[in-house]
């Protein structure tokens, strides 16, 4: 018998797939995000609210990952998405390099600014999957509980900003936020965080001016 | 559920090392408590994915390696407990300044071959 060492990281045939996903974007000069939440955080609400304000300065795509239906494509288009395209991961809990490429070519990515990804709704599955997308973006919210960051760390450590949804909730839901933040900086340090309300608007336009700013650069 | 994607990654760089003619029997694979979350369902794929190929009925041994914090403040290490009260502060010397030092790792170490 004979060992032979290896030492290669797994799924890094979907890391190659998303390589090539994100030389695409580039070529194309689309700044693309990828939005992943547990069922019902907010993220279709956060693009809509997004498409709403940015519509007619930005041309933005959007691609939602869902296990069966296209609800949440026909709400960005009706927000405003300039292109819509969903993608049904027939059961998959979370989208995938591979599903990502096939999607593409639906979008005419030179009439695009910003492409938004809504992955399927799961707080663990898809933190294991890169898209190729420039940032990946959490979206936390309220009523989920304080205790996330502690519950998920992985999913807390790999994201590039952090949306906490639904702050309009926080005088009827217990939630400690110097406790979430903890854990949340701890993990991920330094981390662009942005406490808003989908419903009311309050907090929007902070995370409205850090995705333009992400976007020139 | 990616456990399927999982397995034929795992599949997939097994076979790229296998030399010509030889089988595999254990394939060594580390998991950090932070990375993929993986199952023993894998070994249940495994067996599918990998017949009729020169890994057929190899064992696949998992070797999880724990979360670690590391205390920025006394320079003690510790794990990632349940949630506690008190987040993930230094258990010695109660400090929040504290960073992960390992849990993600996720690779195939090495295989184990005969001819
Ligand atoms: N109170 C309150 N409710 C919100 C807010 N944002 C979203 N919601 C509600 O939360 C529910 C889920 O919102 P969605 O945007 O569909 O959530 P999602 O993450 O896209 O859900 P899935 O795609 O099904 O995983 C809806 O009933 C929204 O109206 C908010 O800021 N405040
Ligand atoms: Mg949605
Ligand atoms: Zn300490």
């Amino acid at each position: 018998m004979t060992t032979i060492p290896i030492i290669e990281k797994i799924l890094s045939a979907n890391d190659r797939l998303a390589a090539e996903n994100r030389a695409a974007l580039d070529a194309a000069r689309v700044f693309a995000i990828n939005v992943i939440a547990s069922p019902g955080a907010g993220k279709t609400s956060l693009i809509e609210q997004t498409l709403k304000a940015l519509a007619g300065k930005l041309r933005i795509g959007v691609i939602d990952g869902d296990l069966a239906t296209s609800i949440d494509a026909d709400r960005a288009a009706a927000a405003g998405a300039s292109q819509a395209v969903q993608i049904n991961t027939g059961g998959d809990c979370h989208l995938d390099a591979v599903m990502v490429q096939q999607a593409l070519p639906q979008l005419k990515l030179d009439d695009l600014d910003l492409l938004i990804i809504e992955n399927v709704g799961n707080l663990v599955c898809p933190a294991s999957f890169a898209l190729g997308t420039h940032k990946t973006v959490l979206v936390a919210s309220i009523p989920e509980g304080d205790d996330k960051p502690y519950k998920y760390p992985a999913t807390y450590r790999g994201v590039e900003a952090l949306v906490i949804n639904k702050i309009d909730l926080l005088p009827y839901v217990p939630f400690r936020m110097e406790y979430f933040r903890q854990g949340v900086e701890t993990l991920n340090p330094g981390l662009a965080a942005f406490p808003l309300s989908c419903r009311t608007g309050e907090g929007m336009p902070a995370w409205l001016d850090w995705l333009a700013g992400q976007r020139r650069k | 559920m990616h456990e399927l994607a999982v397995t034929e990654s795992i599949l997939a760089i097994t076979l790229k090392h296998t030399p010509p003619g030889q089988r595999v029997t254990a394939i060594n694979v580390v998991i950090g408590q932070l990375s993929s979350i993986v199952d023993d369902s894998v070994q249940f794929y495994w067996d599918i994915a990998s017949a009729d190929t020169a890994a057929a009925g190899a064992r696949l041994n998992f070797r999880r390696l724990p979360a670690e914090l590391l205390c920025l403040s006394c320079g003690a290490r510790f794990g990632l407990g349940m949630p506690a009260e008190d987040g993930f502060a230094c258990p010695g010397c109660k400090s929040e300044v504290v960073k992960v030092v390992q849990g993600e790792e996720f690779y195939v170490e090495d295989i184990e071959v005969e001819g």
